[in-house]
């Protein structure tokens, strides 16, 4: 689904490559690249601004424009929004904030996927009456919007003595993401032929084995894809986020839109950009060192769904 | 024993993640459509009262602005992306040097927290200090953009940023698409001399139909959904003028403490997401089984 | 002897989907059984549910005198090869072929004489440290073949090992896997579509159709004395033919009446056939049909027929004419004179000659 690798155009504009290109062809390809740049900047200017507010010192940013280069670079604000800045009553800067984001992302990225791996193994190899209903079930629980779920969860988590908590928050990323790791898991381990596991059961291996042996080694692909997938969707979350948390326990996101959005003081600009990039900073990083990954589970989820 | 146990391994190790879709997806389900049909207020109470909430729900002015702006936003917002996303994945299909780089560049908004994406055009559309301040700067006086602060504008100031954000992504999918037609064909096409720009509308786009498909859903679902983006750039406001479903069901339950009006806005609003969804699903499922 | 395998009225549903019907084999030591038939006849499945990879619905199977039914694969001392050969892609082949071993626990230093021992045997010691991706088809195979020989089973089980080798090769690893079980004296189960495969190797012939037994047989049984028209069609090539015929009492013989398109019908006189109903369907293969004074016996008649189509094949030369409205082919030696439009006149050895009734197609004679 996500090979990039041949072109239909290739194929067309390879012979005209040779110097006796014309020139309405020559003006074409100039209004292709200028249209490509144009679209370019539309995307990169948002990164662009954040990056330049945030350098900026408030004077600057009052009197200078919007698309301006910082005159003095200044990592005043950077600092404020990690360790100072107030969201809402407390003035920690975003820091503890940050850490409850990855207390929370990582074992529930971690749990879901691995639960997702041993569920698509299941589904695709060791199919039983059933099996393709559950499976349905599961997708069709991918789909819901969900806010459906939100108040029987809140009291749920309030009945487990998980309420405003980060383990709690946990399960909920785990449950809601069992659907989309199963999917994953299980879109994969159907292309491989089920004569692999009929003949490790002649071989004497049982369930577990064969998982470990032969499909968990085979797996790196699809395991990084669910892992990619699943940090962007956990660490980017604000809707349970913000319906299950409580002052002391709220993910980066949460802390984010109560910097921007608290309405007390003076309203500090570069200190909104600068938390809002280290709000991101994860899941760039991520897509910029793995976006072949991340792009293959984003189509993964939506295509195959 | 231990025959037993190998034997019915596999139903064991998938049973917990049953149970727990059942319980927390299906069960859950139950639990809100049954008090939607309650009088609930700041309490759950289970005693079925009729259609009493979805009375209420269709008669509130908030929701029927927070269903307008769902429509105009989601129209919107899917018909922007889709052809964003076609124009660019086209764009990009013209062995370009530099296309992994810009593939990048336009995809990467998706990595993004809708509430990052938020806070950024919150800040660009600022109209004191954002584009409408930068505009003036250099001499149009009477440029105005404050779309953000603009009670009968927010809500297209919502759907630039989410086409900003999920664009790129429909370019993904279709460059995929595009890469993914016979090139036999293609080079049949171009043996019979037929032109570029017509391969590509009579040829590679009607063969795309099913990512279409796939992309409306993705936006549609995307859209339906929309809460964090609405929260970072206008916090549904200026007053109600950019609330939608999810921002509406949200204040019910947390702020105002009006269990059956979240409730029913809940099953309001995953009807909307099933009618469009269960169809595709279906018969993908379908597909697969012939 | 003890048969070695033993299938007793076994039936295979999926759901409300017969798949195998009330099969019954048996099979000694040392024997070579192949299960032949077209795709979709059962003859997988029946493999399947022999090592115990499907379970069955009823009947019952005993490997070595002892009841399968709920015993698992690992415990059915059996090996097995894979149409896709089904190497572990992350193991080495050294790795492929021990795994086995090391799950059953063998200590290291039997598993490395076993490896030792196969791995020469079928000359794959240079390949010990690759992964299967890096192999050829062939190569591919004589792993797998290795991993099932070094268990040492009771029981081989082969599901079309060959199919998915080019022609040459395909040739070359029959001759091997024939070798083998002279050499091994192992009882083996052999699943294929192809009809040569099957009379190659076997020592016992069992023919599926929609998952019921056609016939059990030794090859040349199952060739020479085929037990109804679909056994007749598929094992053979070029296949028998099959003329519809009229069969008349005449004195102590049988006179066999076959219409022709382009004169009066030939008349074949059988001496020593039973009785017959009128209508029969008359089977000869192609060999049993020669030029006119290459071939005597009692049992030969002559006639002239209309060659329509010459078909040299180097050794042979098969001619086609038209009798009883099929296209009936004639194998012939390699240096006849023979001209498509002319008449040639063509021995026919009824002592060769199976009849069939053309409603139910079960073997008359």
């Amino acid at each position: 689904m996500t090979d990039f690798t041949h072109s239909p155009a290739a194929n067309a504009a390879a012979p005209s490559a040779a110097p006796q290109r014309n020139w309405s062809q020559l003006a074409l390809r100039w209004l292709l690249f200028a249209l490509l740049g144009a679209f370019a900047l539309f995307y990169l200017m948002p990164l662009f601004v954040m990056v330049t507010t945030s350098l900026k010192s408030l004077d600057e940013i009052r009197t200078g424009s919007l698309i301006s280069l910082p005159r003095d670079v200044t990592f005043d604000a950077w600092r404020t929004a990690w360790s100072s800045t107030c969201t809402g009553v407390q003035c920690e800067g975003l820091r503890p904030y940050f850490w409850n984001s990855v207390l929370m992302t990582v074992p529930a990225v971690l749990l879901a996927t691995m639960l997702g791996a041993m569920n698509g193994y299941v589904i695709a190899q060791w199919r039983f009456k059933g099996a393709n209903l559950i499976f349905s079930l599961m997708l069709f629980g991918c789909f819901i919007p969900f806010q459906v779920v939100l108040l029987p969860m809140a009291r749920m988590l309030g009945i487990m003595g998980l309420a405003g908590s980060i383990p709690g928050l946990i399960v909920v990323h785990v449950i809601y993401g069992i659907g989309f790791t199963t999917l994953f898991f299980r879109n994969y381990y159907v292309t491989i032929p089920a004569e692999l596991t009929k003949a490790a059961k002649v071989d004497g291996a049982g369930f577990f084995r064969i998982f470990w042996s032969i499909f968990l080694p085979l797996s790196l692909p699809i395991v990084v894809v669910t892992v990619i997938w699943q940090f962007t969707n956990i660490w980017n979350d604000f809707l349970f986020g913000v319906s299950f948390s409580q002052a002391g326990t709220q993910p980066v996101t949460v802390a984010l839109n109560n910097i921007v959005n608290s309405t007390t003081g003076v309203k500090e600009y570069n200190v909104d950009m600068a938390a809002a990039i280290i709000a991101a900073l994860p899941t760039l990083l991520v897509y910029v060192v793995a976006g072949k990954y991340f792009i293959r589970g984003l189509t993964a989820g939506s295509v195959k769904g | 024993m231990t025959e037993w146990l190998e034997r019915h391994m596999p139903k064991m190790v998938l049973a917990p993640s049953f149970v727990a879709i059942l319980i927390f997806v299906y069960g859950f389900i139950f639990w809100t459509a049954w008090v939607s049909f309650t009088r609930s207020k700041l309490l759950p109470k289970y005693e079925i009262k009729g259609l009493i909430q979805y009375e209420r729900l269709f008669a509130s002015p908030r929701w029927d602005t927070a269903m307008d702006n769902l429509f105009i936003f989601g129209v919107l917002f899917i018909v922007i992306s889709m052809v964003l996303g076609l124009l660019l994945a086209i764009l990009l299909d013209q062995k370009i040097r530099a296309e992994g780089a810009l593939r990048t560049i336009y995809l990467y908004p998706m990595a993004l927290s809708m509430i990052v994406t938020g806070t950024a055009w919150k800040w660009i559309m600022n109209p004191g200090l954002g584009i409408e301040a930068t505009v003036r700067g250099w001499g149009f006086e009477n440029f105005a953009f404050d779309w953000v602060v603009n009670p009968d504008r927010a809500i297209y100031a919502v759907v630039i940023a989410a086409v900003w954000q999920a664009s790129g992504f429909v370019m993904a999918l279709f460059l995929a698409g595009l890469r993914g037609v016979d090139e036999e064909i293609i080079k049949a096409a171009q043996v019979d001399g037929i032109p570029t720009w017509r391969i590509y509308s009579a040829i590679i786009i009607p063969s795309m139909a099913p990512i279409f498909l796939s992309a409306f859903i993705v936006l549609a679902h995307l859209a339906i959904k929309s809460f964090d983006l609405v929260i970072a750039l206008t916090g549904g406001g200026p007053g109600y003028a950019t609330d939608l479903p999810a921002t509406y069901m949200y204040a019910m339950a947390f702020s105002r403490g009006d269990i059956g009006q979240a409730a029913s806005s809940a099953m309001v609003m995953m009807g909307v997401v099933f009618a469009i969804v269960v169809p595709y699903l279906y018969s993908e499922l379908r597909a697969k089984h012939d | 002897m003890a048969p070695i395998l033993d299938i007793k009225n076994l039936y295979k549903n999926y759901g409300s989907v017969e798949i195998l019907k009330d099969i019954n084999v048996s099979i000694e030591p040392g024997d070579f059984l192949v299960l032949v038939g077209p795709s979709g006849c059962g003859k997988s499945t029946l493999l399947n549910c022999i090592a115990g990879l499907e379970p069955i619905t009823g009947g019952t199977l005993s490997i070595g005198g002892k009841d399968m039914t709920h015993v698992s694969p690992k415990d059915r001392d059996i090996a097995m090869v894979f149409q896709s050969y089904a190497l572990y892609p992350t193991m080495s082949v050294a790795k492929n072929i021990t795994f086995g071993m090391k799950v059953r626990g063998v200590d290291a230093a039997t598993q490395a004489a076993k490896l030792q021992e196969v791995a020469s045997q079928l000359q794959i010691e240079p390949l010990l440290n690759r992964r299967p991706g890096q192999l050829s088809g062939g190569q591919r195979q004589r792993v797998a073949m290795g991993r099932a020989l070094v268990r040492d089973p009771k029981l081989f089980l082969f599901d079309e090992p060959l199919s998915n080798l080019d022609a040459k090769l395909r040739v070359e690893m029959r001759s091997e896997i024939k070798k083998l079980h002279q050499n091994l004296g192992a009882t083996m189960v052999y699943v294929t579509h192809d009809q040569i495969e099957a009379m190659t190797l076997a020592t016992k012939i069992v023919v599926l159709k929609g998952g019921v037994v056609q016939q059990i047989g030794t090859p040349a049984e199952i060739y020479n004395n085929p037990a109804n028209l679909f056994v007749a069609d598929f094992m053979g090539s070029p296949a028998m033919n099959l003329i519809p015929a009229k069969a008349k009492r005449n004195g102590s013989g049988l006179d066999i009446e076959i219409t022709r398109g382009d004169g009066a019908p030939i008349v074949l006189k059988d001496t020593h056939s039973g009785d017959l109903p009128e209508d029969v369907i008359l089977g000869l293969r192609p060999e049993d049909i020669a030029e006119a004074g290459f071939r005597a016996g009692q049992d030969v008649q002559e006639a002239q027929c209309l060659i329509d189509m010459v078909e040299p094949a180097g050794a042979d030369t098969y001619v086609v004419a038209e009798l009883g409205g099929k296209q009936v082919t004639a194998r012939l030696h390699a240096e006849t004179k023979a001209q498509p439009g002319a008449m040639l006149d063509l021995a026919f050895d009824l002592g060769k000659v199976s009849y069939f009734a053309p409603g139910t197609g079960e073997r008359l004679n």
